[in-house]
């Protein structure tokens, strides 16, 4: 309970000022396109030179819990994820938004990212001791199995068909391997020297989802017999807690799986939503109702994310390991306060640890809480002409891909992926497995081979692969992940064959 | 008003004036870009814009630094980019890690080597050190060899990656030793690394000495010698590894540091040469830096080109064959 005695600094006029702007700050900057959580974290870390070091960490992790939200208001209302995280958020909010239902579709986000993230601040709270030696359980093998379990979901992500799942689910496997490679930096599908540095995942998730877009606004802008006008529906929030309240299935689901996910380290948010999201459609009575601005899809996709906020910092504060890359850029926030994570962290910076830790729980409040507030102007962005907001989404999609890495090469990877996808999608292939694709490969490979070369030294591949309890485990979800969908397939088949 | 906005703009004329007229007499005239080949918050990242904070001051060069990251392919892509496409007008900088980029040209497929790039100065050398899990039964580096005599391919140690500095330590300590060793580079590089250890995931590894540091305060390692010639401020109990017999000597300590692309006027060159060495000296960059664990070593230009030249000698020989 020790962490109740320092909320005082956390309201220090300072602190709380900087908690503010790193909240307000962070919606806006995580609503950006391209500026990814872990970007926003970096550009702050110069900024905090100046500050204390309570004072800095308050900004930055503030900054880190909005942004992370932020991402689902561009996910909802442009179906562009303001990060990886925040992909499964289209699949249900950009179809809620584009009926009209906008403000709904981020009342439920934001509720959502509250339940989600305070509970994932409170296991960092309470169980990081036990958490951090958990955390350490997953070595190479382990991750290459929880890759493997992303993989088995690709094929019903799209929600149309599996084979085109599995399909797109490829080409971004394919994509991912080109570059140089990291391990023995040999080079493959170097087609353009622009290509050296692999393709950018932020690059390529706004390419895949907002240039299809902007292509299909032009053209509906052009037609004068198409412009529909949205009417904005007002949604009280009385309403949207009502209905968060009844979706507890989504709610556990998200949370249990953010949680334990955000805890693994390497494998991280990036696929905690998109998990998320395929696990509480499986267990789902409502399962057909997936894809088409179901309130359980977002609820489960941002509850998720957030919730992965406080557990991805266990291994980083305990064990000075970094969880994710935006852990990995927070640690260096810390370091340059003098402040080493390690086990005694708790004991000699109490002082700088415990209000840090204890802002990021007010922080998810505000955040919240101005999330409610903007989300019924931010959904008139509805009503904004098609070709206006062409212009405004190609706009952003050109700053945000090429602000990732300051580099012009991501733009020209952004629109050739883009222009590709609009073509896939005219065909039935989506967007969302192929940038599962494109997340997992690198994990999949990477600790494949890095097993392979432990297990070479010692006792062989299928000893390193397929023994041990975690292993097993792991092994067993990802066939009961692959068989369940079959018989889901199978008796949809037999469903019909009877109608 | 009128009269004033009239003289402003006259004093602007004559600067331009007078700088056209002396060459780069007045450089630097607006903000210069250092390119950092490494993402935001990483080591070097974090190392480049603490050094280049005093920029803006009047004794230094009187306009500030920013920092651009072009990361990817272990560096491959920023130090491509400052070669080929950057501008050699002395406001395009770049931060250099060496061995990694002479290793990387050595071994081949990128558009660089040592003689694309002019270095300024150098600001910081992390050697490497060989670290074990804070439980493991190794306790000196004699204890390593002699488990890798026994078991020749089979003790695993981990690394940031190939051709990177803890690569050619692994390279060093399989020579010196006479033994066969089972390096595992990192796809997440140090950090990476690092976790591996901390884990047991493998027996040892070689890492950056302020990250083992760190962790070794933290009680999750053990360090068992430096890849340097002397031993180390924060670390005065680790031997070397010559210390431990073992003929190694500071090919993989990490130098980090400021170059500018070949073709650089050669006013500009001497310009920084002068300052850019006296800026990292600059007391506030040597509170942060010692503040965040990071090993300083200032070298002037001279210095780094004799150190450049050395490093390209020893690391064709040892990667040859590779």
């Amino acid at each position: 309970m020790e962490f109740l005695a320092w909320f005082g600094p956390v309201f220090e006029p300072v602190a709380f000022l900087l908690l503010l702007g790193g909240t307000i700050g962070g919606l806006i900057l995580g609503a950006t396109p391209g500026l990814s959580p872990t970007m926003a974290v970096a550009l702050l870390i110069p900024f905090t030179f100046h500050l204390q070091p309570v004072q800095g960490l308050i900004l930055l992790g503030s900054a880190y819990t909005s942004t992370v939200a932020g991402g689902a208001v561009s996910a909802i209302l442009l179906k562009i994820p303001g990060a990886p995280a925040n992909i499964a958020t289209t699949l249900d909010g950009h179809t809620m938004a584009k009926a009209g239902q906008g403000k709904r579709a981020l009342q439920l986000s934001f509720l959502a990212s509250l339940f989600g993230g305070v509970f994932g601040v409170l296991l960092l709270i309470f169980l990081t001791p036990v958490l951090a030696s958990w955390a350490l359980k997953f070595g190479p093998s382990e991750s290459f199995w929880i890759a493997i379990l992303g993989v088995t979901i690709i094929g019903t992500l799209g929600g149309g068909s599996v084979i085109k799942g599995l399909l797109a689910g490829c080409i971004g496997l394919w994509l991912s391997t080109i570059g140089f490679d990291d391990i023995l930096g040999t080079q493959r599908f170097i087609f353009h020297s622009s290509l050296g540095g692999g393709i950018n995942i932020i690059a390529a998730l706004i390419g895949l989802f907002a240039i299809p877009q902007v292509i299909s606004m032009f053209a509906k802008g052009r037609s004068t017999t198409s412009m529909d006008v949205i009417d904005v529906r007002p949604h009280p929030i009385k309403e949207a807690i009502r209905e968060l309240g009844q979706s507890r299935l989504a709610l556990t689901i998200g949370t249990a799986v953010g949680s334990i996910i955000g805890l693994i380290p390497g494998v991280g948010g990036q696929i905690a939503g998109l998990v998320a999201y395929d696990q509480t459609r499986n267990f789902s009575k409502d399962r057909a109702k997936f894809g088409s601005g179901h309130p359980e899809g977002i609820i489960a996709a941002e509850s998720a994310n957030n919730a992965m906020v406080g557990p991805s910092l266990v291994p980083l504060l305990t064990l000075s390991i970094p969880g994710s890359p935006t852990a990995a850029v927070l640690l260096g926030g810390l370091i340059i306060h003098g402040i080493f994570p390690g086990p005694n962290i708790f004991l000699y910076h109490s002082n700088v640890v415990w209000p840090f830790i204890n802002s990021m729980l007010i922080g998810q409040f505000l955040m919240c809480i101005f999330g409610l507030l903007i989300a019924g102007y931010a959904a008139r962005i509805a009503r904004v002409p098609p070709y206006a907001m062409a212009a405004v989404v190609l706009a952003l999609a050109v700053f945000g891909s090429y602000s990732v890495q300051n580099s012009m090469n991501d733009v020209y990877v952004m629109f050739v992926l883009g222009v590709a996808m609009y073509f896939l999608e005219r065909y039935g292939y989506s967007a969302a497995p192929l940038v599962l694709g494109l997340i997992l490969g690198p994990i999949a490979e990477g600790s494949f081979v890095e097993g392979a070369m432990i297990a070479n030294a010692q006792n062989g591949i299928f000893q390193y692969f397929f023994t041990g309890g975690l292993n097993l485990v792991l092994i067993a979800i990802v066939v009961a992940s692959i068989g369940y969908s079959v018989w889901l397939e199978l008796r949809m088949k037999r469903h019909e064959a009877k109608v | 008003m009128k009269k004033l906005l009239a003289s402003a703009a006259f004093a602007i004329a004559a600067m331009t004036g007078t700088a056209q007229a002396d060459g780069h007499a007045n450089y630097p005239d607006r903000p210069i870009m250092m390119m950092v080949s490494y993402g935001a918050g990483g080591a070097t990242d974090f190392q480049a814009r603490i050094v280049t904070m005093t920029a803006g001051n009047e004794d230094a060069l009187g306009m500030p630094i920013a920092i651009i990251n072009k990361p990817g392919a272990g560096g491959r892509v920023g130090w491509n980019w400052l070669a080929g496409q950057a501008d050699a007008d002395g406001y395009t900088l770049g931060a250099y890690n060496v061995p990694h980029f002479i290793a990387q040209s050595i071994k081949g497929g990128v558009d660089y080597s040592t003689d694309s790039f002019e270095p300024i100065a150098n600001w910081g050398a992390d050697p490497a050190v060989f670290v074990v899990a804070a439980d493991s039964e190794f306790n000196s580096m004699a204890d390593v060899v002699a488990f890798a005599t026994e078991n020749p391919g089979k003790l695993t140690f981990s690394g940031a990656g190939l051709f990177v500095g803890h690569h050619i330590a692994a390279l060093q300590l399989e020579k010196e030793a006479g033994v066969k060793l089972a390096y595992i580079p990192n796809k997440k590089g140090g950090a990476g690394a690092m976790k591996a250890v901390i884990a047991s995931e493998v027996m040892g590894g070689v890492n950056n000495l302020s990250d083992a540091f760190r962790a070794q305060q933290a009680g999750t390692v053990k360090i068992l010698g430096v890849f340097d010639l002397e031993r180390n401020e924060f670390l005065p109990d680790v031997p070397t590894m010559k210390e431990q017999g073992f003929d190694i000597d500071n090919a993989s300590v990490n130098f980090r540091g400021v170059m500018v692309p070949k073709g650089t006027p050669q006013a500009v060159i001497d310009k920084l040469a002068m300052t850019v060495p006296e800026m990292f000296k600059n007391g506030r960059v040597a509170g942060k830096m010692k503040a965040g664990g990071s090993p300083m070593h200032i070298m002037n230009r001279e210095e780094v080109q004799a150190m450049w030249a050395k490093r390209q000698e020893t690391l064709t020989t040892l990667l040859e064959g590779l």
